[in-house]
């Protein structure tokens, strides 16, 4: 069953047909696990993996590293909750080391982002301080290299 | 000036080239050809494997190991084969480390043979066994598989070719070119045969990882003082290009093997050692991954052929199907080249494999997934026109 997942991830696309042809498992009950994965939030929705800056969108991303002053019997889900709601934050994670969330900022510019950052974020209650890393260039994202794939070498008929 | 006018080594003479060559001088003159005539990994080597040689190089890595090949290595390889399989070899002198199963091979048999010793090949079979137990001095006894049982070494075809010449039984599952991995219960009737007429089994499992259904039956694990592992990082970790593989075997027949290996390659490249032990500590995952991408590949491209009319037993190893194309009334090189010249996909004639392997080709699912949609497409039209 797990396989099916496995072609999913790779291909949302991926009718039950194919899914079934791939990993053995009959389509009718590829259609039945699918539809019940569903339903209980294990497939939480199909995605498509756009490369923005290929489509000719200039999209610039930060990661902001926030200090944060807990708060007394909360710790830091209030604030943290407060940052993810913004349409310009990605991601929000809470990390170990010097600094405490770790947040992935989005923007049509430099300008935007650094606003944002300046007049938003740096405001929030609690937030004690923050450091802006502007994103240069992706070279793997999400478990996938976006480098160029290494050319086939192989010679065309081998024993 | 010419060379001298002595006769070259009639044994050498005698063996035609690789069938296979002609295949690759075509494909190679041609573009756009979609190519299912590999017999490699698609995959570049895990990248800790890589990154691991390039560290050793850094820092030296660039001499003779010891011949027998890097300690930690040959222990690697004898704890991985007694925990998988439960058989056990002694690292110190019952395992060698070679530059691939190809040089395994070679010395297995020059170990092995005396003039006029017969070997007992089935086939079809890898394109290898056959010269190499002619350039050591053996016969080789091709002995014909049935197509109709899956390949199957059946110890009654093989049996009726045992003289009392015969020396040893060269095989290799799961299979080049069939793709067929032999059941437990036939490997232990080949080990009771072997027993019987007190012969060597010469046990090719270079594709033992690359199994689909259950898992793979070791030869020695029902014969292990009659049998000859061959072993490689070759398919399993895609590792072709660096040269090094196994080989184990009772101690006996080792030494004699690393009386050869010493005098001739010496050792298997220092550097590829170092990644081949690398793949082994931390590449399990990657194999992992590339055994269920080849799984999908093989489960789409034989249902393909299938619908086409080119009948084939689903494969249970390796990375290739051995379909017949028996119904389109060609002969095997007739349908290669013309799928080649007209359609432009590469496939290798059976009858390069032996003589029973007429009236199949050889297709390699070592290839993504959208070329093999694309390749079935092709051999479509093919035999449609
Ligand atoms: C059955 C078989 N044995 C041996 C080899 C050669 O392996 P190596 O690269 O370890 O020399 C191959 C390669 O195609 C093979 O298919």
């Amino acid at each position: 069953m797990r396989e099916i997942l496995t072609v999913l991830e790779s291909d949302a696309h991926a009718s039950s047909e194919r899914i079934a042809t791939l990993t053995g498992i009959d389509e009718a009950t590829v259609r039945e696990q699918v539809a019940a994965w569903e339903a209980s939030g294990v497939i939480r929705r199909y995605k498509a993996v756009v490369d923005w800056d290929r489509f000719g969108d200039e999209r610039v991303t930060a990661f902001v590293d926030v200090t944060v002053a807990p708060e007394r019997g909360r710790g830091f889900d209030d604030v943290a909750e407060r940052i993810a709601r913004f349409r310009e934050i990605r991601a929000v994670h809470l990390v170990s080391g010097a600094q405490d969330l770790r947040v992935e900022v989005e923007g049509a510019s430099m300008k935007e982002v650094a606003d944002f950052v300046a007049q938003k974020l740096s405001g929030i209650d609690r937030v004690t301080a923050t450091s802006t890393h502007f994103l240069l260039r992706r070279y793997k994202d999400d478990g996938q290299l976006l480098t160029d794939p290494e050319p086939d070498q192989r010679l065309s008929v081998t024993p | 000036m010419s060379t001298p006018q002595k006769p070259f080594s009639r044994v050498v003479e005698a063996i035609p080239p690789s069938g296979i060559r002609k295949f690759f001088d075509l494909a190679q003159s041609m573009q756009g050809v979609i190519s299912l005539g590999v017999g490699e990994p698609d995959f570049p080597t895990p990248w800790s494997a890589r990154e691991a040689a390039i560290h050793a190089l850094e820092h030296g890595a660039t001499t003779y190991t010891s011949n027998s090949g890097l300690l930690e290595l040959r222990e690697a390889v004898t704890d991985d084969l007694a925990d998988r399989y439960g058989v056990r070899y002694r690292a110190a002198d019952e395992c060698l480390v070679t530059s691939g199963v190809s040089e395994g091979l070679d010395l297995t048999l020059r170990a092995l043979l005396n003039p006029g010793d017969e070997v007992i090949v089935p086939e079809p079979c890898y394109v290898a066994y056959q010269p190499c137990v002619a350039f050591a001095g053996g016969v080789p006894v091709p002995v014909a598989l049935d197509p109709g049982d899956a390949y199957r070494l059946d110890p009654a075809i093989i049996g009726a070719a045992i003289t009392e010449n015969t020396k040893a039984i060269l095989f290799g599952s799961p299979s080049n070119p069939t793709g067929s991995a032999q059941s437990a219960a036939d490997i232990e009737a080949l080990a009771a045969l072997a027993r019987e007429h007190d012969l060597w089994l010469l046990s090719d499992e270079i594709y033992d990882r690359l199994t689909y259904h259950g898992t793979h039956t070791p030869v020695s694990a029902a014969a292990w003082e009659r049998t000859v592992l061959l072993g490689g990082f070759s398919k399993s970790y895609a590792m072709t290009g660096w040269r090094v593989g196994y080989v184990c075997a009772p101690e006996p027949l080792a030494q004699l093997m690393h009386r050869i290996h010493q005098y001739t390659m010496l050792c298997a490249p220092h550097m590829s050692q170092i990644a081949a032990l690398e793949a082994m500590r931390t590449a399990q995952d990657d194999v992992d991954e590339m055994v269920a991408d080849y799984d999908r590949r093989r489960r789409l491209f034989s249902k393909g052929l299938d619908e086409l009319g080119l009948t084939c037993p689903v494969p249970g190893g390796a990375f290739y199907v051995f379909p017949s194309i028996t119904a389109t009334g060609m002969s095997s090189e007739e349908f290669a080249e013309g799928l080649l010249t007209q359609e432009k996909v590469a496939v290798v004639p059976g009858n390069v494999f032996g003589p029973s392997g007429e009236g199949h080709v050889r297709c390699s699912y070592a290839t993504a997934l959208p070329q093999l949609e694309q390749a079935l497409e092709r051999i479509s039209r093919f035999i449609g026109s």
